[in-house]
């Protein structure tokens, strides 16, 4: 059995951020597991711009933002290992991971930080009637044999779904000679982002069918054609509303996933709203030493916000092997989600370890306009804070003050809502 | 007179802007609620520029393919022609990122950089 202070699983922007913010707080023995044959995860195929605007202040490319963060790995000497699979970590944090060099191997952790990322919703999970053909791939699956492999998975296409992923492909289909026909949206908004309607679908004038969804798939070896119907407010089709286009290739972008599969081995409990771990203030799992950070603890909007999180999780991770965030001052208080919030990350808040400053995200569960984000501190609102949009699609935040909390001795629960007024 | 409809692209509000234009001079701009809307919506109707990105085929490397940009916005008329020469393009390993692969894209002036390293295949 091998040893290592911090374990990290994902070299990706989480993993990477994690390890080179745990290398900057003193822990010299850290080690990244990563299953792709490069560091960098899904940024690599992300070839288009738009990233690092909050943390670099310029705008760059997915394969250049982690090549920052990759440099900065190496230069601090952090050992990874690629083509390495995780095949299990116990409670006890031993990672047992294989390769074709080591065979086989265990590893004991101090503190291990999962960062494996999130997966995005199979057709299996969208219950599209229709046969089963050839030519129907996620979005980020032709994503990759588009800008990694360099393969183009077909010439006429429908995309279903409107997240960023779906959109980002409408475009880069069409770039490479495509004929994109329409993105069709389940909801009577979309989950991706303004920038990305107009510079994608708009500029190539690619039309974006809100309330539509795919409910016929024909073709029995390949797909030849879909047909899209647009939904009622129960989201059920619409009879007499059906269209059909012939297609070679229907593209899905209905949603990601945390991917937990090795969390859940570990006994980690999962939040059944965001599908990733439920952490405290340090980022930590109800395991003690096993920290969680990037898209596998809640999918983000915006990379920059993913460095932030696994920064966090590096540092208090470090920490922790140290022996200095052990014990728990045995006060917890507990965030709730109500009236509109879906979710908070962090779940739970322990005032004598949380930092100065402690940044809350949420997303909620619609679109609202001029709006309040409030924090009610047991029965006392303490934030009140106006916001001309909030949408689903875009992750947003309040900071805790350490400070303020301590003037609440007996606080058990802070509550974050939306109101109207 | 022309007049165009545009959504701003600035934040998530999305505002629903309006554009009128006389021989290519904005005349007025009405729908939008901060600076950076009308800034926009200025652009877009006298001057709209993208960056483009994509890929470029890589010869002798460990890769197939490696990720471009083009250094500077371009004219978006301008798209389909530079998409011409990045297809057209092929370049030998090894490729550093920053490394230009086009000099003068589809005539813009603008060069075609690698935004990824492609190491050779030895």
């Amino acid at each position: 059995m091998r040893n290592y202070d911090i374990v990290i699983v994902g070299g990706g922007p989480a993993g990477l951020a994690a390890a080179v913010a745990a290398k900057n707080s003193g822990c010299d023995s850290v080690l990244i597991l990563e299953r792709d044959s490069e560091l960098g995860g899904i940024l690599n195929q992300c070839i288009h711009n738009g990233f690092g605007l909050h943390t670099f202040k310029e705008e760059l490319t997915g394969p250049e933002y982690a090549d920052r963060f990759i440099r900065q790995a190496i230069d601090l000497k952090i050992p990874y290992k690629l083509n390495t699979m995780v095949m299990d970590i116990s409670p006890e944090r031993v990672v047992t991971a294989m390769n074709r060099e080591d065979g086989m191997f265990l590893i004991q952790a101090k503190a291990v930080i999962l960062a494996m990322g999130c997966r995005e919703r199979p057709r299996g999970a969208l219950n599209i009637p229709g046969f089963r053909p050839a030519g129907i791939f996620s979005a980020g699956t032709a994503q990759r044999l588009v800008n990694i492999e360099g393969y183009m998975p077909g010439k006429e296409v429908v995309i279903l779904g409107s997240g960023d992923i779906g959109l980002i492909m409408a475009r880069r289909m069409t770039l490479e000679g495509a004929k994109v026909k329409l993105v069709a949206e389940l909801m009577p908004y979309s989950g991706g982002l303004k920038r990305n309607i107009v510079q994608c679908l708009d500029d190539f004038g690619i039309p974006l069918l809100l309330s539509h969804t795919v409910v016929d798939i024909e073709g029995k070896e390949h797909i030849t054609a879909v047909t899209i119907a647009q939904v009622d407010d129960s989201r059920k089709p619409i009879p007499g509303t059906e269209e059909r286009y012939t297609c070679d290739t229907l593209l899905l972008s209905c949603g990601l996933i945390p991917e937990n599969e090795l969390s859940q081995s570990a006994g980690v409990e999962l939040s059944p709203v965001t599908g990733g771990p439920v952490v405290n203030e340090s980022l930590e799992t109800a395991i003690p030493g096993i920290f969680a950070c990037g898209n596998v603890l809640h999918v983000h909007d915006l990379v920059d916000y993913v460095s932030e999180e696994a920064k966090k999780a590096g540092e208090t991770a470090a920490r922790y092997v140290r022996g200095e965030i052990a014990g728990e001052s045995g006060k917890t208080i507990v965030l709730r989600a109500e009236s509109g919030v879906r979710y908070t990350v962090p779940s739970t808040v322990d005032p004598e370890r949380m930092d100065d400053l402690l940044t809350v995200r949420f997303r909620v569960g619609s679109v609202y306009k001029d709006a309040f984000v409030s924090v009610y501190f047991d029965d006392e609102r303490v934030q009140h804070k106006k916001k001309r949009i909030i949408a689903p699609g875009e992750m947003e935040q309040i900071v805790l003050q350490k400070q303020q909390l301590a003037r609440y001795p007996d606080l058990k629960t802070i509550t974050l809502r939306i109101e109207q007024d | 007179m022309e007049t165009r409809e545009l959504i701003c692209i600035g934040c998530p509000m999305g505002c629903q802007m309006t554009v009128q234009t006389d021989g290519g001079r904005v005349v007025s701009v009405s729908g939008y609620t901060c600076p950076r809307g009308k800034a926009y919506a200025e652009k877009e109707v006298t001057n709209p520029t993208r960056i483009v990105t994509s890929t470029v085929k890589v010869v002798g490397g460990e890769k197939e393919r490696v990720s471009c940009k083009t250094a500077q916005d371009i004219p978006k008329g301008k798209i389909a022609e530079v998409m011409a020469d990045i297809n057209a393009a092929c370049v030998s390993a090894p490729v550093r990122i920053g490394d230009v692969l086009i000099e003068n894209a589809a005539g813009t002036g603008v060069a075609v950089i690698a935004t990824a390293n492609a190491p050779s295949s030895q």
